[in-house]
Protein backbone atom coordinates (compact mmCIF):
# COMPACT_ATOMS: atom_id res chain seq x y z
CA UNK A 1 0.00 0.00 0.00
CA UNK A 2 1.67 3.22 -1.06
CA UNK A 3 -1.27 5.60 -1.43
CA UNK A 4 -2.88 6.68 1.80
CA UNK A 5 -6.26 5.18 2.54
CA UNK A 6 -9.09 6.81 4.37
CA UNK A 7 -11.57 4.70 6.28
CA UNK A 8 -14.86 5.79 7.78
CA UNK A 9 -15.60 5.43 11.47
CA UNK A 10 -19.31 4.97 11.82
CA UNK A 11 -19.76 1.85 13.90
CA UNK A 12 -17.99 -0.65 16.13
CA UNK A 13 -17.24 -2.90 13.18
CA UNK A 14 -15.34 -0.01 11.57
CA UNK A 15 -13.08 0.19 14.61
CA UNK A 16 -12.30 -3.52 14.22
CA UNK A 17 -11.58 -3.00 10.53
CA UNK A 18 -9.31 -0.03 11.25
CA UNK A 19 -7.32 -2.06 13.76
CA UNK A 20 -6.79 -4.77 11.17
CA UNK A 21 -5.83 -2.30 8.46
CA UNK A 22 -3.38 -0.48 10.74
CA UNK A 23 -1.82 -3.82 11.69
CA UNK A 24 -1.27 -4.68 8.02
CA UNK A 25 0.37 -1.35 7.26
CA UNK A 26 2.43 -1.49 10.46
CA UNK A 27 3.89 -4.81 9.33
CA UNK A 28 4.60 -3.33 5.92
CA UNK A 29 6.44 -0.36 7.43
CA UNK A 30 8.57 -2.76 9.43
CA UNK A 31 7.45 -1.87 12.94
CA UNK A 32 8.46 -4.32 15.65
CA UNK A 33 5.77 -6.53 17.14
CA UNK A 34 5.60 -4.31 20.23
CA UNK A 35 5.33 -1.14 18.14
CA UNK A 36 2.72 -2.71 15.87
CA UNK A 37 0.60 -3.51 18.88
CA UNK A 38 1.09 0.00 20.28
CA UNK A 39 -0.01 1.80 17.11
CA UNK A 40 -2.91 -0.62 16.61
CA UNK A 41 -4.06 0.10 20.15
CA UNK A 42 -3.72 3.86 19.66
CA UNK A 43 -5.78 3.60 16.47
CA UNK A 44 -8.43 1.71 18.39
CA UNK A 45 -8.57 4.37 21.12
CA UNK A 46 -8.71 7.36 18.79
CA UNK A 47 -11.24 5.78 16.44
CA UNK A 48 -13.50 4.82 19.32
CA UNK A 49 -13.29 8.31 20.81
CA UNK A 50 -14.41 9.74 17.45
CA UNK A 51 -17.25 7.24 17.42
CA UNK A 52 -18.34 7.76 21.02
CA UNK A 53 -17.85 11.49 21.46
CA UNK A 54 -18.37 12.78 17.93
CA UNK A 55 -20.80 10.20 16.53
CA UNK A 56 -18.26 9.11 13.93
CA UNK A 57 -15.40 10.38 11.81
CA UNK A 58 -12.65 9.06 9.56
CA UNK A 59 -9.10 7.88 9.74
CA UNK A 60 -6.31 8.24 7.24
CA UNK A 61 -3.59 5.64 7.33
CA UNK A 62 -0.35 6.47 5.55
CA UNK A 63 3.25 5.52 5.30
CA UNK A 64 5.63 8.45 5.82
CA UNK A 65 9.38 8.91 5.55
CA UNK A 66 11.86 11.22 7.17
CA UNK A 67 15.54 11.29 6.26
CA UNK A 68 16.32 8.18 8.20
CA UNK A 69 13.32 5.93 8.44
CA UNK A 70 9.81 4.99 7.54
CA UNK A 71 6.84 5.44 9.76
CA UNK A 72 3.11 4.97 10.02
CA UNK A 73 0.91 8.04 10.40
CA UNK A 74 -2.71 8.06 11.45
CA UNK A 75 -4.92 11.09 11.06
CA UNK A 76 -8.17 10.72 12.93
CA UNK A 77 -10.71 13.45 12.40
CA UNK A 78 -14.31 14.15 13.26
CA UNK A 79 -16.85 16.96 13.02
CA UNK A 80 -18.06 16.48 16.57
CA UNK A 81 -18.36 18.88 19.52
CA UNK A 82 -14.60 19.25 19.92
CA UNK A 83 -12.63 19.16 23.17
CA UNK A 84 -13.03 22.36 25.19
CA UNK A 85 -10.04 21.80 27.47
CA UNK A 86 -7.33 19.77 25.80
CA UNK A 87 -4.98 19.72 28.78
CA UNK A 88 -7.77 18.42 30.94
CA UNK A 89 -8.67 15.72 28.36
CA UNK A 90 -5.06 14.54 28.38
CA UNK A 91 -5.01 13.94 32.12
CA UNK A 92 -4.84 10.25 33.02
CA UNK A 93 -8.19 9.09 34.30
CA UNK A 94 -10.16 12.09 33.06
CA UNK A 95 -13.37 11.06 31.35
CA UNK A 96 -16.69 12.69 30.60
CA UNK A 97 -18.08 9.30 29.63
CA UNK A 98 -17.74 6.09 31.57
CA UNK A 99 -14.38 4.94 30.31
CA UNK A 100 -11.09 4.63 32.15
CA UNK A 101 -10.02 8.04 30.88
CA UNK A 102 -6.81 6.58 29.51
CA UNK A 103 -7.49 6.47 25.77
CA UNK A 104 -6.19 9.89 24.84
CA UNK A 105 -3.37 10.24 27.36
CA UNK A 106 -2.36 6.61 26.86
CA UNK A 107 -2.31 6.96 23.08
CA UNK A 108 0.04 9.92 23.39
CA UNK A 109 2.48 7.65 25.24
CA UNK A 110 2.03 4.81 22.73
CA UNK A 111 3.27 6.84 19.75
CA UNK A 112 6.35 8.90 18.84
CA UNK A 113 4.53 12.03 17.68
CA UNK A 114 1.17 13.23 18.84
CA UNK A 115 -0.68 16.31 17.65
CA UNK A 116 -4.17 17.23 18.84
CA UNK A 117 -6.19 20.11 17.43
CA UNK A 118 -9.73 20.72 18.42
CA UNK A 119 -12.16 23.55 17.89
CA UNK A 120 -15.26 23.49 20.06
CA UNK A 121 -18.31 23.14 17.86
CA UNK A 122 -16.24 22.18 14.82
CA UNK A 123 -14.44 18.98 15.55
CA UNK A 124 -11.20 17.29 16.46
CA UNK A 125 -8.13 16.34 14.44
CA UNK A 126 -5.50 14.07 15.89
CA UNK A 127 -2.33 13.06 14.07
CA UNK A 128 -0.03 10.41 15.46
CA UNK A 129 3.12 8.85 14.03
CA UNK A 130 5.14 5.80 14.96
CA UNK A 131 8.62 5.44 13.42
CA UNK A 132 10.26 2.17 12.56
CA UNK A 133 13.45 1.62 14.54
CA UNK B 1 -62.80 -3.15 -28.70
CA UNK B 2 -63.15 -3.26 -25.00
CA UNK B 3 -63.60 -6.40 -23.02
CA UNK B 4 -64.90 -6.05 -19.48
CA UNK B 5 -62.37 -7.12 -16.88
CA UNK B 6 -64.77 -9.61 -15.38
CA UNK B 7 -65.17 -11.48 -18.64
CA UNK B 8 -61.41 -11.67 -18.95
CA UNK B 9 -61.06 -12.97 -15.42
CA UNK B 10 -63.64 -15.65 -15.97
CA UNK B 11 -61.96 -16.81 -19.15
CA UNK B 12 -58.56 -17.13 -17.49
CA UNK B 13 -60.06 -19.03 -14.58
CA UNK B 14 -61.69 -21.42 -17.06
CA UNK B 15 -58.45 -21.88 -18.96
CA UNK B 16 -56.54 -22.50 -15.73
CA UNK B 17 -59.01 -25.25 -14.92
CA UNK B 18 -59.17 -26.84 -18.38
CA UNK B 19 -55.46 -26.82 -19.09
CA UNK B 20 -54.14 -27.53 -15.65
CA UNK B 21 -51.92 -30.41 -16.78
CA UNK B 22 -50.36 -28.48 -19.62
CA UNK B 23 -49.78 -25.29 -17.60
CA UNK B 24 -48.17 -27.20 -14.78
CA UNK B 25 -45.86 -29.06 -17.14
CA UNK B 26 -44.80 -25.90 -18.92
CA UNK B 27 -44.40 -23.99 -15.67
CA UNK B 28 -42.10 -26.69 -14.37
CA UNK B 29 -39.99 -26.50 -17.55
CA UNK B 30 -39.84 -22.72 -17.65
CA UNK B 31 -38.98 -22.37 -13.95
CA UNK B 32 -36.28 -24.99 -14.44
CA UNK B 33 -34.76 -23.08 -17.34
CA UNK B 34 -34.96 -19.81 -15.43
CA UNK B 35 -33.04 -21.14 -12.46
CA UNK B 36 -30.31 -22.52 -14.67
CA UNK B 37 -31.94 -25.91 -15.17
CA UNK B 38 -31.83 -26.63 -11.47
CA UNK B 39 -35.40 -26.64 -10.25
CA UNK B 40 -34.53 -29.52 -8.02
CA UNK B 41 -31.12 -28.26 -7.00
CA UNK B 42 -30.40 -29.14 -3.39
CA UNK B 43 -33.69 -30.96 -3.06
CA UNK B 44 -35.55 -27.68 -3.21
CA UNK B 45 -38.48 -29.27 -4.99
CA UNK B 46 -41.16 -26.69 -5.60
CA UNK B 47 -44.70 -27.86 -4.82
CA UNK B 48 -45.95 -26.57 -8.18
CA UNK B 49 -49.25 -28.43 -7.91
CA UNK B 50 -50.06 -27.15 -4.45
CA UNK B 51 -49.13 -23.58 -5.31
CA UNK B 52 -51.24 -23.82 -8.46
CA UNK B 53 -54.32 -24.98 -6.55
CA UNK B 54 -53.83 -22.33 -3.87
CA UNK B 55 -53.50 -19.68 -6.56
CA UNK B 56 -56.72 -20.81 -8.19
CA UNK B 57 -58.50 -20.68 -4.85
CA UNK B 58 -57.18 -17.16 -4.30
CA UNK B 59 -58.59 -16.04 -7.66
CA UNK B 60 -62.04 -17.43 -6.89
CA UNK B 61 -64.88 -15.59 -5.26
CA UNK B 62 -63.66 -16.42 -1.78
CA UNK B 63 -60.47 -14.40 -2.46
CA UNK B 64 -58.71 -16.49 0.11
CA UNK B 65 -55.03 -15.92 -0.56
CA UNK B 66 -53.71 -17.05 2.80
CA UNK B 67 -52.83 -20.61 1.68
CA UNK B 68 -50.96 -19.26 -1.29
CA UNK B 69 -49.02 -16.70 0.73
CA UNK B 70 -48.14 -19.41 3.22
CA UNK B 71 -46.81 -21.69 0.49
CA UNK B 72 -44.83 -18.86 -1.14
CA UNK B 73 -43.34 -17.84 2.21
CA UNK B 74 -42.25 -21.43 2.85
CA UNK B 75 -40.74 -21.59 -0.62
CA UNK B 76 -38.77 -18.36 -0.06
CA UNK B 77 -37.51 -19.46 3.30
CA UNK B 78 -36.36 -22.88 2.19
CA UNK B 79 -34.69 -21.41 -0.88
CA UNK B 80 -32.97 -18.72 1.17
CA UNK B 81 -31.65 -21.43 3.47
CA UNK B 82 -30.36 -23.45 0.53
CA UNK B 83 -28.51 -20.51 -0.91
CA UNK B 84 -30.62 -19.79 -4.00
CA UNK B 85 -30.47 -16.18 -5.17
CA UNK B 86 -33.53 -13.96 -4.69
CA UNK B 87 -34.09 -13.79 -8.47
CA UNK B 88 -33.91 -17.56 -8.82
CA UNK B 89 -36.55 -17.74 -6.14
CA UNK B 90 -38.89 -15.12 -7.56
CA UNK B 91 -38.41 -16.47 -11.10
CA UNK B 92 -40.12 -19.67 -10.06
CA UNK B 93 -43.27 -17.62 -9.55
CA UNK B 94 -42.80 -15.43 -12.62
CA UNK B 95 -42.41 -18.56 -14.75
CA UNK B 96 -46.12 -19.19 -14.34
CA UNK B 97 -46.91 -16.11 -16.41
CA UNK B 98 -45.21 -17.49 -19.46
CA UNK B 99 -46.95 -20.85 -19.10
CA UNK B 100 -50.33 -19.17 -18.81
CA UNK B 101 -49.58 -16.77 -21.64
CA UNK B 102 -49.14 -19.75 -23.95
CA UNK B 103 -52.62 -21.08 -23.30
CA UNK B 104 -54.15 -17.59 -23.46
CA UNK B 105 -52.48 -17.05 -26.82
CA UNK B 106 -53.59 -20.44 -28.11
CA UNK B 107 -57.12 -19.60 -27.01
CA UNK B 108 -56.80 -16.37 -28.95
CA UNK B 109 -59.97 -14.76 -27.67
CA UNK B 110 -59.95 -11.08 -26.64
CA UNK B 111 -61.26 -12.22 -23.23
CA UNK B 112 -58.31 -14.52 -22.70
CA UNK B 113 -55.81 -11.79 -23.58
CA UNK B 114 -57.58 -9.19 -21.47
CA UNK B 115 -57.71 -11.70 -18.64
CA UNK B 116 -54.02 -12.43 -19.03
CA UNK B 117 -53.12 -8.81 -18.32
CA UNK B 118 -55.11 -9.02 -15.11
CA UNK B 119 -53.59 -12.40 -14.22
CA UNK B 120 -50.08 -11.21 -14.95
CA UNK B 121 -50.43 -8.33 -12.51
CA UNK B 122 -51.49 -10.75 -9.79
CA UNK B 123 -48.54 -13.03 -10.42
CA UNK B 124 -46.22 -10.01 -10.29
CA UNK B 125 -47.57 -9.21 -6.85
CA UNK B 126 -46.93 -12.73 -5.67
CA UNK B 127 -43.46 -12.66 -7.19
CA UNK B 128 -42.62 -9.49 -5.30
CA UNK B 129 -44.01 -11.00 -2.12
CA UNK B 130 -41.68 -13.95 -2.65
CA UNK B 131 -38.80 -11.56 -3.14
CA UNK B 132 -39.59 -9.75 0.09
CA UNK B 133 -40.01 -12.87 2.20
CA UNK B 134 -36.78 -14.15 0.72
CA UNK B 135 -34.94 -10.99 1.82
CA UNK B 136 -36.44 -11.15 5.30
CA UNK B 137 -35.54 -14.84 5.61
CA UNK B 138 -32.01 -14.16 4.44
CA UNK B 139 -31.50 -11.40 6.98
CA UNK B 140 -32.80 -13.67 9.67
CA UNK B 141 -30.38 -16.41 8.68
CA UNK B 142 -27.45 -14.00 8.64
CA UNK B 143 -28.18 -12.57 12.07
CA UNK B 144 -28.68 -16.07 13.47
CA UNK B 145 -25.35 -17.11 12.04
CA UNK B 146 -23.60 -14.06 13.45
CA UNK B 147 -25.01 -14.88 16.86
CA UNK B 148 -24.03 -18.52 16.59
CA UNK B 149 -20.54 -17.50 15.56
CA UNK B 150 -20.35 -15.22 18.56
CA UNK B 151 -21.38 -18.06 20.83
CA UNK B 152 -19.07 -20.51 19.12
CA UNK B 153 -16.08 -18.25 19.29
CA UNK B 154 -16.35 -17.89 23.05
CA UNK B 155 -16.41 -21.34 24.58
CA UNK B 156 -16.36 -21.47 28.32
CA UNK B 157 -14.89 -24.78 29.37
CA UNK B 158 -14.65 -26.59 32.66
CA UNK B 159 -10.98 -27.36 33.28
CA UNK B 160 -11.36 -29.09 36.60
CA UNK B 161 -13.88 -29.49 39.34
CA UNK B 162 -14.46 -25.88 40.45
CA UNK B 163 -12.34 -24.30 37.69
CA UNK B 164 -13.70 -22.87 34.45
CA UNK B 165 -11.74 -21.20 31.67
CA UNK B 166 -12.48 -19.02 28.69
CA UNK B 167 -9.84 -18.80 25.98
CA UNK B 168 -10.36 -15.54 24.11
CA UNK B 169 -9.33 -15.63 20.49
CA UNK B 170 -9.35 -12.87 17.90
CA UNK B 171 -10.48 -9.31 17.98
CA UNK B 172 -12.55 -8.38 20.98
CA UNK B 173 -15.27 -5.95 20.13
CA UNK B 174 -17.75 -4.72 22.63
CA UNK B 175 -20.49 -7.19 21.71
CA UNK B 176 -18.21 -10.18 21.98
CA UNK B 177 -16.65 -9.16 25.25
CA UNK B 178 -20.14 -8.71 26.64
CA UNK B 179 -21.09 -12.23 25.56
CA UNK B 180 -17.93 -13.66 27.07
CA UNK B 181 -18.52 -11.91 30.35
CA UNK B 182 -22.10 -13.11 30.60
CA UNK B 183 -21.25 -16.68 29.64
CA UNK B 184 -18.41 -16.86 32.09
CA UNK B 185 -20.52 -15.59 34.99
CA UNK B 186 -23.32 -17.96 34.06
CA UNK B 187 -20.91 -20.88 33.87
CA UNK B 188 -19.54 -20.01 37.33
CA UNK B 189 -23.06 -20.33 38.72
CA UNK B 190 -23.95 -23.48 36.79
CA UNK B 191 -20.83 -25.37 37.76
CA UNK B 192 -20.54 -23.86 41.23
CA UNK B 193 -16.95 -22.95 40.40
CA UNK B 194 -14.84 -20.68 42.53
CA UNK B 195 -12.05 -20.18 40.02
CA UNK B 196 -12.03 -18.82 36.52
CA UNK B 197 -9.18 -18.44 34.06
CA UNK B 198 -9.47 -15.83 31.32
CA UNK B 199 -6.84 -16.64 28.72
CA UNK B 200 -6.00 -13.86 26.27
CA UNK B 201 -3.20 -15.58 24.35
CA UNK B 202 -5.22 -15.26 21.16
CA UNK B 203 -6.09 -11.58 21.51
CA UNK B 204 -4.07 -9.29 19.21
CA UNK B 205 -4.56 -6.07 21.18
CA UNK B 206 -5.92 -4.97 24.53
CA UNK B 207 -7.18 -1.40 24.55
CA UNK B 208 -8.93 0.51 27.33
CA UNK B 209 -12.30 -0.89 26.33
CA UNK B 210 -11.20 -4.53 26.44
CA UNK B 211 -9.34 -3.86 29.68
CA UNK B 212 -12.42 -2.31 31.20
CA UNK B 213 -14.52 -5.33 30.22
CA UNK B 214 -11.93 -7.66 31.74
CA UNK B 215 -11.79 -5.65 34.95
CA UNK B 216 -15.58 -5.59 35.23
CA UNK B 217 -15.77 -9.34 34.70
CA UNK B 218 -13.26 -9.92 37.45
CA UNK B 219 -15.17 -7.66 39.84
CA UNK B 220 -18.51 -9.30 39.00
CA UNK B 221 -17.00 -12.76 39.50
CA UNK B 222 -15.67 -11.66 42.87
CA UNK B 223 -19.12 -10.54 43.91
CA UNK B 224 -20.21 -14.07 43.18
CA UNK B 225 -17.45 -15.46 45.34
CA UNK B 226 -15.15 -16.52 42.49
CA UNK B 227 -11.58 -15.51 41.73
CA UNK B 228 -10.32 -14.85 38.20
CA UNK B 229 -6.83 -15.33 36.86
CA UNK B 230 -5.86 -13.68 33.59
CA UNK B 231 -3.37 -15.68 31.59
CA UNK B 232 -1.56 -15.44 28.28
CA UNK B 233 -0.58 -11.78 28.40
CA UNK B 234 2.09 -11.73 25.71
CA UNK B 235 5.06 -9.31 25.91
CA UNK B 236 3.73 -6.84 23.33
CA UNK B 237 0.36 -6.74 25.08
CA UNK B 238 2.02 -6.26 28.46
CA UNK B 239 4.07 -3.33 27.07
CA UNK B 240 0.98 -1.72 25.62
CA UNK B 241 -1.11 -2.14 28.75
CA UNK B 242 1.62 -0.58 30.90
CA UNK B 243 2.14 2.31 28.47
CA UNK B 244 -1.57 3.01 28.31
CA UNK B 245 -1.54 3.22 32.09
CA UNK B 246 -4.01 0.47 32.79
CA UNK B 247 -3.67 -1.08 36.21
CA UNK B 248 -4.83 -4.58 36.86
CA UNK B 249 -4.53 -3.99 40.61
CA UNK B 250 -4.51 -7.16 42.66
CA UNK B 251 -5.73 -9.37 39.82
CA UNK B 252 -3.55 -12.43 39.48
CA UNK B 253 -1.97 -12.76 36.04
CA UNK B 254 -0.04 -15.75 34.73
CA UNK B 255 2.09 -16.25 31.65
CA UNK B 256 0.27 -19.29 30.36
CA UNK B 257 -2.98 -21.14 30.71
CA UNK B 258 -1.07 -24.03 32.29
CA UNK B 259 0.40 -21.72 34.97
CA UNK B 260 -3.05 -20.30 35.62
CA UNK B 261 -4.53 -23.78 36.02
CA UNK B 262 -1.75 -24.77 38.40
CA UNK B 263 -2.41 -21.62 40.42
CA UNK B 264 -6.16 -22.25 40.56
CA UNK B 265 -5.60 -25.87 41.55
CA UNK B 266 -3.26 -24.83 44.38
CA UNK B 267 -5.81 -22.28 45.53
CA UNK B 268 -8.50 -24.91 45.64
CA UNK B 269 -6.30 -27.22 47.65
CA UNK B 270 -5.32 -29.78 45.04
CA UNK B 271 -1.81 -31.03 45.67
CA UNK B 272 0.70 -32.01 43.07
CA UNK B 273 3.11 -34.80 43.63
CA UNK B 274 6.08 -34.91 41.32
CA UNK B 275 6.35 -38.43 39.91
CA UNK B 276 9.65 -40.26 40.34
CA UNK B 277 10.34 -41.06 36.73
CA UNK B 278 8.16 -43.15 34.52
CA UNK B 279 6.81 -46.49 35.48
CA UNK B 280 5.25 -48.71 32.95
CA UNK B 281 3.31 -51.66 34.16
CA UNK B 282 2.58 -54.41 31.77
CA UNK B 283 -0.07 -56.79 32.80
CA UNK B 284 -1.20 -59.80 30.96
CA UNK B 285 -4.68 -60.88 31.53
CA UNK B 286 -5.37 -64.57 31.62
CA UNK B 287 -8.77 -65.98 31.28
N1 LIG C 1 -12.99 13.03 19.44
C1 LIG C 1 -13.43 13.60 20.57
N2 LIG C 1 -14.39 14.56 20.53
C2 LIG C 1 -14.85 15.12 21.67
N3 LIG C 1 -14.40 14.81 22.89
C3 LIG C 1 -13.43 13.87 23.01
C4 LIG C 1 -12.90 13.22 21.85
N4 LIG C 1 -11.95 12.35 22.27
C5 LIG C 1 -11.88 12.45 23.61
N5 LIG C 1 -12.77 13.37 24.07
C6 LIG C 1 -12.97 13.77 25.47
O1 LIG C 1 -11.80 13.47 26.20
C7 LIG C 1 -12.10 12.61 27.31
C8 LIG C 1 -10.94 11.67 27.56
O2 LIG C 1 -10.81 10.73 26.48
P1 LIG C 1 -10.11 9.35 26.75
O3 LIG C 1 -10.11 8.59 25.48
O4 LIG C 1 -8.79 9.60 27.38
O5 LIG C 1 -11.02 8.68 27.84
P2 LIG C 1 -12.42 7.94 27.66
O6 LIG C 1 -12.74 7.77 26.23
O7 LIG C 1 -13.39 8.70 28.46
O8 LIG C 1 -12.15 6.53 28.33
P3 LIG C 1 -11.25 5.35 27.74
O9 LIG C 1 -10.16 5.13 28.73
O10 LIG C 1 -12.13 4.17 27.64
O11 LIG C 1 -10.73 5.79 26.41
C9 LIG C 1 -13.37 11.93 26.93
O12 LIG C 1 -14.10 11.51 28.06
C10 LIG C 1 -14.08 13.04 26.15
O13 LIG C 1 -14.74 13.94 26.99
MG1 LIG D 1 -11.45 6.90 24.88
Amino acid sequence: MTSPSELPISGNSDVVLIRQQVRTVAVEVGLSLVDQTKIVTAASELARNALVYAGGGRVRIEIVHNNVRAGLRLTVSDDGPGIPDIDQALVDGWTTGNGLGLGLSGSRRLVDEFDLRSVPGEGTLITVTKWAR
Amino acid sequence: MTVPVDAGRRRIEELLEQHEGQVLRRWFEIAGAMSGGHVDRGGAAVPFGEIYQALRRSLGDSHDGSDLRGLLADLSRSRARQGFTPSETANVVFGLKEAVYEIAEADGSPEALRGFVWFSRIVDDHGLFTFETYAAARERIISDQAEQLLELSTPVVKLWEGIVAVPLIGTLDSARTQVVMEKLLQMLVETGSEHAVIDITGVPAVDTQVAQHLLKTVVAARLMGAECVISGIRPQIAHTIVTLGIEFGDIVTKASLADALAHALRQSGVEFVKGRGRRVTVRTEEN
